[in-house]
């Protein structure tokens, strides 16, 4: 028996989230009396393969093979499964990301294991294996038993924290080698921004709504996110609206995040953008109206112009900050 | 060529949702029921590719795994212009029982591009689009942003972190589609309400399958303690609250 644990690597490196990942899976193995190992696929070096180790790896596989840089659902989910098999592992652990969300369902059907998406936190309970999550768009949570045999997990992201647990795994190698023909999606080009925090993984999100009132306004907006190290974000009818770009609408239909902290410059506060922002440990909400339903969700506020406010809180930032 | 779009019929994101039987099921009572967001949105963009003669697209079929009380839901797709929905007559249990029984729907009559959604808002698996392209042994994409038919081919763009990918592969395929598809998710119009009352709605019985999981229990949020204000004019005790008593920056 064992908990596998499948860690992403962007470009042959780990973010804080593969770091999550492997606390989580190395936690519940406890859980389960067994061990974590962790699989990664695609070109990673030893030394950042190690760092898993100290997060409770007890092992680590790196699968690679020619036609495998690039994500193929079918041969990716395939490569994940022979190791499963071969370590006997009963729950598998992904990230609610992009990626585990490409894979973690069809390795749900492959393995007939029941899949537990976007759990926030341990389970529950082993046995039953009952796992906790959120449902109705953040309007409500659920206990969830899974009843197979094997067991899927997908954890959201920022849910759960970083426990060091060092150990010395052993690296191990699997080569994959596809039949001609097997990866059916053909990559034609790669379209990235470098050197941006992503939304998705920052610790603060400073984000603006339609109350900024104009796109000459977001100059201060952005002066705080930078002061921050933060991401930026809008709501839906800002980058509707082509204020900003699409990928910082987060709502329902847009990104959902979990930051630390969550600045929402004149946002209303709509059940619809709450379904994205609603999982931040903090809400900080600036609005013209004291009856905006983003109150209710914020645990501080400012009730006043948010145009006016941004540069008197930049001069407390850099003030405290630069203490 | 042939498009299924998977539906599923979900309250009302604004409904706030309640639940009875000590917490066990959720009450349906005064629910407005919708066709999940994104089901609408790769439905509409079923459409307009149908829309361009030049991709021969043949039929937009909506597949629905439910009982005869999302027949509404069904029917507003079709007044959308879906020209015809196949309803697997059964409470949807869970993503795998859903995703088998649209597979089974597939296999007996096979569609070239399968969309589904990134999530429903409902239980928020972003799972029955993946299981399904699994049970059927075809590939899926998920995140896409951007599906066209060039030259016979099929591109897509799939989301990544940071960016976004350029990709093609052969039909048949599972999309499992985001924000971008589309701009605006179409509306029915009078004339297509009045054609959807006729349109063919077929009805199918389950197979026995599944489901894995099983929620035992709901919880609504708990309410967190009330918002404390700040004075405008002196935002420096936010900033001071946020390190000192909040710590996160
Ligand atoms: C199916 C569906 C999906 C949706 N998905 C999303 C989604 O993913 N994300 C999303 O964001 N929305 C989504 N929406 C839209 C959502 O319902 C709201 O309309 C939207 O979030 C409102 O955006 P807003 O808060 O920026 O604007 P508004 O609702 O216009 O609010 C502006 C706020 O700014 C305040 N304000 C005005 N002037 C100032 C000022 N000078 N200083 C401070 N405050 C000021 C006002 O008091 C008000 O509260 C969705 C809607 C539907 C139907």
């Amino acid at each position: 028996m064992s908990v596998l644990v499948f860690t992403e690597n962007w470009d042959g490196k780990f973010k804080k989230l593969s770091f999550e990942l492997v606390s989580y899976a190395s936690k519940l193995a406890e859980m389960l009396n067994t061990s974590a190992i962790a699989m990664s696929i695609g070109t990673v070096a030893d030394d950042e393969l190690q760092k898993l180790g100290k997060y409770g790896a007890a092992k680590i596989i790196r699968a690679t093979g020619e036609g495998m840089n690039i994500l193929d659902n079918q041969t990716w989910v395939n490569s994940i499964s022979d190791i499963a098999e071969k370590e006997k592992a009963t729950v598998i652990v992904l990230s609610n990301n992009i990626m585990g969300k490409a894979l973690a369902p069809r390795l749900s059907v492959r393995m007939k294991a029941g899949l537990g998406a976007g759990v926030s936190g341990l389970p529950k309970s082993t046995e039953p294996f009952v796992v906790y999550k959120k449902v109705f768009s953040g309007n409500a949570f659920a206990d969830v038993l899974i009843r197979s045999e094997k067991k899927i997990l997908t954890l959201s992201q920022n849910s759960f924290q970083l426990l060091e647990k060092p150990e010395v795994p052993e690296i191990m190698n699997v080569s994959v080698s596809l039949e001609a023909g097997a990866v059916k999606t053909q990559v034609k080009d790669v379209q990235k921004q470098t050197g941006k925090i992503l939304l998705t993984d920052a610790e603060v999100v400073v984000s603006g709504g339609r109350g900024m009132k104009s796109p000459d306004n977001w100059g201060p907006l952005l002066e705080l996110a930078e002061l921050l190290g933060a991401a930026t974000a809008c709501s839906r009818p800002v980058s509707d609206e082509g204020w900003r770009p699409h990928e910082e609408h987060t709502g329902q239909t847009g990104k959902i995040i979990a930051p630390n902290l969550y600045f929402a410059f004149g946002i209303s506060g709509a059940t619809q953008h709450l379904a994205g922002v609603s999982s931040s440990k903090f809400i900080v909400a600036i609005n013209s109206d004291k009856d905006a339903p983003i109150f209710e969700a914020a645990q501080y506020g400012i009730v006043g112009d948010a145009i006016k406010i941004l540069p008197k809180l930049i001069e407390a930032v850099k003030e405290i900050k630069g203490k | 060529m042939r498009i299924l779009v998977c539906l599923s019929n979900v309250p009302d994101t604004t409904t706030k949702v309640k639940f009875i039987d000590n917490l066990t099921k959720l009450d349906t009572g005064g629910i407005q029921w919708v066709i999940n967001p994104w089901d609408e949105l790769s439905l509409t963009r079923a459409l307009e590719l149908k829309d361009d003669a030049a991709h021969n697209i043949q039929q937009v079929t909506i597949a629905h795994v439910g009982l005869a009380g999302s027949e509404p839901t069904i029917r507003k797709a079709l007044a959308i212009g879906a020209d015809d929905a196949i309803r697997v007559n059964a409470d949807p249990r869970d993503a795998y029982f859903v995703a088998a029984q649209l597979a089974e729907v597939i296999k007996i009559n096979p569609y070239d591009i399968i969309l589904c959604g990134i999530e429903s808002s409902d239980y928020n698996g972003s799972t029955v689009g993946g299981m399904l392209a699994e049970f059927l042994g075809i590939p899926s994409v998920s995140s896409v942003s951007f599906l066209n038919i060039e030259n016979g081919q099929v591109l897509i763009h799939r989301e990544i972190d940071g960016g976004k990918e350029i990709l093609t592969l052969p039909t048949p395929f599972v999309a499992i589609v985001q924000k971008g598809i589309t701009k605006e998710p179409r509306i029915a119009a009078m004339r297509g309400i009045m054609m959807a009352r006729t349109k063919p709605m077929k009805v199918t019985e389950p197979v026995a399958t599944g489901p894995l999981t099983e929620v035992l229990k709901y919880e609504l949020p708990k309410p967190h303690a009330a918002c404390k204000f700040f004075d405008p004019e002196h935002p420096k005790q936010l900033v001071e609250m946020l390190q000192n008593e909040a710590k996160v920056i």
